[in-house]
């Protein structure tokens, strides 16, 4: 059914910080090998190897350059994967009842058997998270890797998304945003998690953790250190030497 | 938005069939033996063949009876269900007027509401969505109405309704495309708001795209971005004002009324609702675009 629930059990979704993210992928290559595999129909390439690759992914790296009024300009590198929103614009768009919203953990999924392909949800998404699989032409979304984090043939510490698992800097977290004690709850607090683009009424349980202001080196002189060396052995003989001609 | 040819030729075909199916249902005009299975076997051949025509971008057509089950929360199957409904109550009335059997009018009438019904559905598909501005209006459902009025009456042989339809579909088109090329502005969206960079925490700035996080087009690409050049645009919404609406608007009360002068004045208006039709996706833009920087 495609009617949202009004309330969720859990809320369960991803802290994604902004600032130890360094963009290197790992987390788009670590969901589309899990989801090659796992489930729903392996996501698919076209053309793989050919002129023009293309390809459906869940998870997707941005790179944008933020020119503050002062000072250099930053490097933020910015995952985009599902926000399992509260409100998700997706679910009630589509008209088979695939794409639904789970009352237990607020995961938002599309049952492929019922999928018609016809795009709609993923016109309704503000935020680029559905892709149709040019295979099997069903939507594609994050599913917060649902066959990891309840599977229990996986060892405890598998039991998250895989491309939490994977990230090397530990930029994505894993957790239930309607406990406030937990993990992303906290992080969220202490640093200003926030929504994408919240004015259009989805109330995304992802949030996003802003950069934090880089330390910059004083630059004011930036040659004075250069004029307290003090040469020493015969270098410093020579100095004393030459001062004295 | 990606034009996709399906859902143009849909969209036009099937709103221009609707809308005779709504004359005829409310007996304007009221024909009978092979008259009326000419004239209806065009409105259901329309119709029929727009409903047709949108399977063509499905990925998986072959579950398209799913579609008619969300009604509760789904345009698209609220559309879908009207459609079959309204083909299936005006069935009788037009056995009746074929074949004479001079039953009441009433299921005629239910069925009108119906294929109105359904054209309101279809434009809701569109005007519903908050991330294509340009669509979530109410001009929206008033266009697709319109049209389907429009070209319903050429259809019908309606001169005096089909010119009333047309002159109100110009006016509707130029609201539509003035308030249309300020919708994307007037929603304050940017780069910097979509990801936040540009106004939240404590490095803000402008915010432009550093490096795209693939190198060729994917789905979201192909289907949500798309550029048209001015110079078209300028050009195609000459053909649609005039195809669709000052064309129809003063040579319907000029022609005498004949099969050939509705014949060639519907494709007139035909000409006018594909041009509007392809500007209508193809000028809509997705705020998906901008976290590619593009639109
Ligand atoms: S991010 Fe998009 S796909 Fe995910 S729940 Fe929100 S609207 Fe739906
Ligand atoms: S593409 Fe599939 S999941 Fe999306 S709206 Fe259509 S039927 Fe529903
Ligand atoms: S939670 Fe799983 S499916 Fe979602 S982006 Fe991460 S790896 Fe991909």
């Amino acid at each position: 059914m495609t009617s949202l629930p009004t309330h969720t059990e859990k809320k369960l979704g991803l802290a994604i910080d902004l600032d130890t993210c360094v963009g290197c992928q790992a987390c788009v290559t670590a969901c589309k090998g899990w989801n090659d595999q796992g489930y729903g129909a392996p996501l698919s390439d076209q053309d793989p190897y050919g002129a023009a690759p293309s390809g459906a992914f869940l998870n997707r790296v941005h790179s944008y350059e933020i020119t503050p009024d002062q000072g250099a300009a930053v490097i933020v590198n910015f995952p985009r994967s599902c926000l399992h929103c509260e409100d998700a614009p997706c679910v009630p768009v589509c008209p088979t009842g695939a794409s639904y919203k789970r009352v237990e953990d607020g995961i938002v999924l599309v049952n492929e058997d019922a999928c018609i392909g016809c795009g709609l949800c993923a016109w309704a998404c503000p935020y680029g998270a559905r892709e149709m699989d040019g295979d099997v032409g069903v939507m594609k979304k994050c599913t917060l890797c649902v066959d990891r984090i309840y599977n229990e043939h996986l060892p405890e510490e598998d039991r998250v998304p895989a491309c939490v698992r994977t990230c090397p800097t530990g930029a994505r977290h894993f957790g239930d945003f309607a406990d406030p004690d937990s993990t992303v709850s906290q992080l969220a607090k202490q640093r200003g998690g926030y929504d994408l683009m919240p004015d259009l009424g989805t109330r995304p349980t992802n949030k996003y953790l802003p950069p934090r202001r880089k330390d910059a080196p004083d630059m004011s002189a930036p040659l004075a250190p250069l004029l307290d060396i003090q040469a020493t052995g015969f270098a410093g003989w020579l100095d004393k030497v030459l001062g004295k001609i | 938005m990606h034009p996709a040819p399906s859902v143009i030729v849909f969209t036009v075909l099937s709103g221009m069939g609707f809308g005779l199916l709504a004359f005829l249902g409310a007996g304007l005009p009221a024909p009978s033996g092979w008259a009326a299975f000419f004239h209806w076997g065009l409105g259901y051949s329309l119709a029929v063949g727009g409903l047709l025509a949108s399977t063509f971008h499905l990925g998986n057509p072959q579950r398209f009876l799913r579609a008619f089950t969300q009604w509760r929360s789904s345009w698209l199957s609220r559309e879908a269900i009207a459609s079959v409904a309204c083909l299936l109550a005006l069935a009788p009335v037009a056995l009746s007027n074929w074949l004479g059997f001079g039953w009441p009018r009433a299921l005629g009438l239910i069925g009108a509401v119906l294929a109105l019904a359904t054209i309101f559905c279809t434009a809701m598909i569109y005007a519903q969505l908050k991330t294509i501005p340009r669509w979530n209006h109410w001009t929206t459902p008033a266009l697709f109405v319109a049209f389907a009025g429009a070209g319903g009456a050429i259809l019908a042989g309606q001169s005096g309704a089909g010119a009333v339809m047309s002159a109100l579909l110009l006016a509707l088109l130029l609201a539509a495309f003035r308030i249309g090329d300020g919708a994307f502005a007037a929603r304050a969206q940017t780069l910097g708001t979509a990801t936040g960079l540009g106004t939240i925490g404590p490095v803000q700035g402008t915010v432009r795209v550093f490096e795209q996080p693939h190198t060729s087009p994917n789905y979201l690409m192909r289907e949500m971005i798309y550029l048209v050049a001015r110079k078209h645009v300028q050009k195609l919404r000459s053909v649609t004002l005039i195809g669709a609406g000052i064309a129809p608007a003063l040579l319907l009360p000029l022609t005498p009324p004949s099969l050939l002068g509705f014949a060639v004045i519907a494709l007139v208006h035909l000409t006018g609702a594909f041009a509007a039709r392809w500007l209508f996706f193809a000028q809509a833009e997705h705020v998906v675009g901008l976290y590619y920087g593009q639109r």
